[in-house]
């Protein structure tokens, strides 16, 4: 993409530095922990250590002593207020406090207001709570069994365990599919249950003024006006209204998709400050955050394909059950409960597909959240992306020949696949052969042979994804109801200098600089001079947050229509100016000029104090413009990535040698920051594929929900990326542009997994399932004859 | 994470110090580098009345080398034994050790003496200490004594040392020529507590084997000797078969037990393995 303004204005493809990280680096952040106010309460909560068990009692006696403790609220007090219970996203049920019994070890029993932090941590130690253990149900398979307990009672008629079944495709044709094929592979694929574990957790300051009736809610949220619509709706029934509650998202450590549910502590904060008068602060400890919160993936899958002889591949099928705790608190668009995992025939040509998705509840915390993962894409291309290889495998084929030969070819763009997505753009073949060039993939597999004949253990793998991002049009996506548009308001002053407001919330993506990227290349104003706000449900224009990589797929092109708004008034004034016709006006970023007379212009800040000064008759002061996009489809970035591995034989370590990331995200905003986003992706894909995975035992009680045993990599033990890029715009995309954030997650853990099963693969090893601790590979070594 | 009420006191002598502690009997807790301490207490796990902070007492800290001893200050940190030039040159199985200790935080406060007082089998300093066969010196109120780390060493964070008692030095006895350690720790991921780590502490006199010291970490309720691969080792030739001898040895010795790292049957192995690692650059390193 060719750069279309100079450095001073800095509008897209210019690598500016951050504008947020000059208070991010001198530790001047602002987070909802550094809100402290006047009179200010502790919140803390006591949680349960049984994973199902009937509440006998609670006895507040004892921590109502604690000097400083002021008030135990209980699932019984909220229950005066019709508040014990809320909805999910998901349109499923949640307790906020329990009345009658306990669904997972750390669930919120009960929560103590003190003076100080210290008082609160005290009085929930002093809280005594009987419970009456029932029977656990932790593995989801048992949970479908007919004689399994049916964990919700609460639910009238339930008689099973079951949340849904979902299905998508043609199962006979499918089926058919299978019949006529040369070949056919399968494999249980499991993705386990992992955690988003950002730096900052969960927390909020909820304060409640009695006499205006306004409620003012400092909370991690990378949704605010969703978040305040939610509490309206849940709490309109105790005099909340919605104009009268202001979210404010100050900077956020992280999210992840961890920071879009609404977490029961935010609404028992909410109870007790509406209660007491007080503000109220709630922060969630590591441990909490780490037992409590939601999570991501858990998913058990069965996948399979069938191809000819030659290669070609003829049909794909998965079934999956997908594990979502208590609740299904999971927060994917309402019309997909399994998300969009219907993207599982990812970058192929596959004439059949059929998935289907069942969720069960089982005695662990709620969620099923999209994790860096555009709702279940993460877990559609690793059972793909696995397939692929193992067919291979079966074939002996090459990956990086069967995936050439299956890819949707260039020229099938728009494509629309048997599932139904419609691909907006791509160039599979062109990402791959750029990722086998500049790896030096035929060096590697000769070295691989070398190594091989010498005993040694050395793998190549292959991932060739395709994400889909950028929820979405309002025909199909929406978060309770609410479509997922989002919007952008531009306030440009007389000065020339703008205010750019979003419904968005950054927790780490760069907005500020990216969005006044966007509004530099549309309107000439320099970067440095628009500064970008978000998260404050007071100011902001509506929209439903950043999350599934949506920001710049839709609030990206509402600045940049919202820009453009801007610019057809600033040519009607340039035009009055000039005293000529808007017809005879040419724009180059930053100026009007006349055509043929380029020395006859007016700049944007010409133009601005004009809005303002000197306006034509019959035309509205100012220069400002909202734009609410509702997009036309999705984007659909892609990549190939390239893993190299070798193996500690007497150890089973894996060690990542060499790892390349070709992405593709159409046109690119702020190239370092994309470099960023992928650096940090590929991170979060390692973690799970070698460290991570949160392990739970028979009675329900999680075995690593701290960091000494739940394993986040360090700089230590991340590979030195290598990245590179093609460029396919998006046709539909005002800008060109494609969503990145979570392309590399998606991406790099079944290169990591393809290529530890590469350097396994002459003994007879198809597959593992991540993470792939040095445990299990010794495990798999040994069984196959191999030792130090 | 937070935790209870204690009271605090922060002696600048070691005879205060052994007074507190006699006063507040089994109360009251030794405050050194506080990296497992204070954890454990945030997490409400242990809630001492009274912690005894040793950071300020006069003369815990210091490495030197005297009358045939190297003498390391109990409040010692491990950077200061990965950063010590005689260490690096003259102990190579400290340094090994001192530089995969947790990791350069935990490092810059942990202490030799809290770890060793900690007796978390999965401590690598106290294997250090048991393959160079060193002993440490516990001052009480009226006495001081000299504990052999093998005596030290009682059960699952579980010392020697009485309530009263300060372990105020570690002493190593110097090498003689053809010595040679060196410490091969197996970890998930930096920081961690060790899979399994083995120091090894080799004498090589005319190709023979005059002593060995083989000690086994995070495979038992206490970090082990393994007496058995040493007495194998010791007056033989260090031929690779008797090292892989003696890693078999140690392997049988170890008493692992099946966690989030492992099975039983992985960490046996991984005592092997990383034995017969252990031993090779030991005897490289004694041998050059």
């Amino acid at each position: 993409m060719t750069l279309r303004t100079s450095p001073e204005i800095g509008g897209m493809g210019h690598s500016l530095k951050r504008k947020e990280d000059a208070r991010f680096i001198r530790g001047q952040g602002k987070y909802v922990d550094d809100v402290k106010l006047p009179g200010m309460l502790y919140l803390d909560i006591v949680r349960s250590p049984y994973a199902h068990a009937n509440i006998k009692s609670i006895n507040t006696e004892k921590a109502l002593a604690v000097p400083g403790v002021l008030a135990v609220i209980t699932g019984e007090t909220l229950k005066e207020y019709n508040l014990h219970w809320m909805p999910t996203l998901m349109s499923d049920t949640q307790m906020v406090l329990p009345v009658e019994k306990v669904m997972y070890v750390a669930q919120e029993v009960a929560a103590v207001v003190a003076t100080s932090r210290y008082a609160a941590a005290d009085g929930v130690e002093a809280v005594e709570v009987e419970y009456e253990p029932l029977p656990v149900v932790v593995d989801p398979f048992k949970a479908l069994e007919p004689d399994a307990p049916v964990l919700r009672t609460d639910k009238e008629g339930k008689t099973d365990n079951r949340i849904f079944h979902w299905e998508a495709g043609d199962k006979a044709a499918t089926e058919r599919a299978f019949a006529e094929a040369d070949v056919t592979v399968k494999q249980d694929i499991y993705l386990p249950r992992i955690l988003v574990a950002s730096m900052e957790t969960c927390g909020c300051v909820a304060d409640f003024n009695a006499t205006t009736g306004k409620l003012t809610i400092w909370m991690t949220s990378q949704a605010p006006h969703a978040h305040r619509t939610v509490f309206a709706l849940v709490a309109g029934h105790v005099g909340l209204s919605e104009e009268k509650i202001q979210v404010i998202a100050p900077d956020l450590g992280g999210g992840f998709g961890g920071k879009v549910p609404i977490y029961p502590g935010y609404v028992i904060a909410i109870a007790a400050t509406v209660v007491t008068g007080h503000p109220i602060k709630w922060i969630e400890d590591r441990t909490e955050n780490l037992q409590a919160d939601s999570f991501a993936r858990d998913y058990h899958m069965t996948a399979e394909i069938a191809a000819k002889k030659d290669g070609t591949m003829t049909g794909l099928r998965i079934k999956a059950l997908a594990d979502h705790g208590y609740t299904d608190a999971a927060t994917q668009p309402s019309q997909f409960p399994a998300g969009m995992f219907s993207i599982c025939t990812g970058s192929y040509d596959f004439p059949q597909a059929f998935a289907e998705v069942d969720g069960v509840y089982t005695n662990k915390p709620p969620g099923g959240i999209a994790y860096r993962c555009s709702f279940r894409v993460t877990e559609a291309v690793h059972a793909l992306e696995r397939m692929v290889d193992i067919l291979a495998d079966e074939l002996s084929m090459d990956p990086a020949e069967l995936r050439l030969k299956n890819f949707i070819k260039p020229e099938a763009f728009p494509y629309r696949s048997i599932l139904g997505w419609e691909y907006d753009s791509g160039n599979y073949e062109g990402a791959l052969k750029l990722a086998l060039e500049t790896i030096g993939y035929d060096d590697l597999l000769k070295e691989q042979v070398e190594k091989r004949a010498r005993g040694e253990l050395m793998g190549i793998g292959i991932c060739s994804f395709t994400e889909v991002v950028g929820a979405g049009p309002s025909k199909h996506f929406d978060i309770l109801g609410l479509k997922m548009f989002d919007g952008a308001e531009i306030r440009v002053h007389p000065t020339g200098k703008a205010t750019a407001r979003f419904g968005t919330k950054s927790q780490g993506q760069g907005h500020e600089t990216t969005y006044a990227q966007i509004i530099a290349e549309e309107l000439g104003i320099p970067a440095e001079h628009i500064l970008v706000e978000e998260g404050d449900t007071d100011t902001a224009p509506y929209g439903l947050g950043t999350y599934a990589s949506r920001s710049t797929p839709v609030a990206g092109a509402a600045a940049a229509i919202a820009s453009r708004k801007i610019r057809d008034k600033a040519r009607k004034i340039a035009a009055h100016l000039l005293d000529t016709n808007e017809d005879d006006l040419e724009w180059e970023p930053g100026k009007f000029s006349v055509k043929g007379s380029p020395t006859l212009s007016k700049t944007i800040q010409e133009i601005a104090f004009a809005a303002y000064t000197n306006f034509p008759e019959g035309m509205e002061p100012g220069l400002e413009a909202v734009s609410y996009y509702d997009p036309p489809n999705l984007t659909f970035p892609f990549g190939s990535y390239i893993c190299v591995v070798d193996i500690d034989k007497g150890t089973g370590e894996v060690k990542i040698r060499r790892f390349l990331a070709v992405d593709d995200c159409g046109n690119i905003i702020n190239p370092m920051i994309v470099e960023g986003q992928i650096h940090g992706g590929l991170t979060m894909g390692l973690a799970p594929a070698l460290f991570e995975e949160l392990v739970y035992d028979e009675n329900g009680t999680p075995l690593n929900g701290n960091f000494m045993d739940y394993l986040l990599p360090t700089a230590m033990e991340t590979p030195k990326w290598e990245t590179a890029k093609t460029t396919t715009p998006s046709p539909h995309h005002p800008l060109g542009a494609k969503g990145v954030g979570e392309s590399a997650t998606v991406g790099a853990p079944p290169a990591i997994v393809n290529a530890v099963v590469d350097a396994l693969s002459h003994l007879g090893v198809r597959h593992i399932d991540i993470p792939m601790t040095p445990d299990k590979v010794w495990a798999l070594l040994r069984e196959h004859g191999v030792t130090e | 994470m937070i935790p209870g009420m204690f009271d605090y006191f922060a002696p600048s002598t070691l005879e205060e110090a052994t007074r507190l502690l006699e006063q507040h009997g089994p109360d009251a807790k030794l405050l050194a580098g506080g990296h497992s301490l204070i954890p454990l207490m945030k997490l409400r796990l242990a809630a001492p009345r009274v912690l005894v902070d040793l950071n300020g007492v006069a003369g815990l800290a210091g490495i030197e080398e005297r009358d045939g001893h190297l003498r390391i200050g109990a409040m010692t940190r491990h950077a200061q034994l990965e950063a010590s030039e005689l260490i690096s040159d003259r102990y190579p199985l400290i340094a090994d050790a001192a530089a995969v200790i947790a990791d350069p935080l935990v490092r810059n406060r942990g202490t030799i003496g809290g770890s060793l007082a900690h007796a978390d089998p999965a401590g690598d300093l106290a294997s250090v200490m048991t393959a160079l066969r060193a002993e440490l010196v516990v001052v009480g109120p009226r006495r001081e004594r000299t504990i052999p780390i093998d005596d030290f060493l009682v059960g699952l964070f579980t010392t020697a040392l009485e309530p009263n008692e300060v372990l105020s030095e570690v002493r190593v006895p110097s090498p003689n020529g053809g010595s040679g350690g060196a410490y091969v720790k197996l970890e998930r991921k930096v920081g961690d507590f060790a899979t399994v780590a083995i120091a090894v502490q080799l004498t090589v006199r005319d190709g023979t084997c005059d002593e060995a010291g083989i000690a086994l970490t995070s495979v038992g309720p206490t970090n082990l000797r393994a007496r058995q691969a040493e007495d194998s080792l010791r007056g033989g030739s260090l031929d690779e078969q008797s090292l892989r001898a003696a890693a078999d040895l140690a392997a049988q010795e170890a008493q692992p037990a099946a966690d989030l790292r492992g099975s039983e049957e992985y960490k046996r192995d991984m005592v092997r393995v990383l034995t017969l690692r252990a031993l090779r650059r030991a005897l490289e390193r004694a041998t050059r």
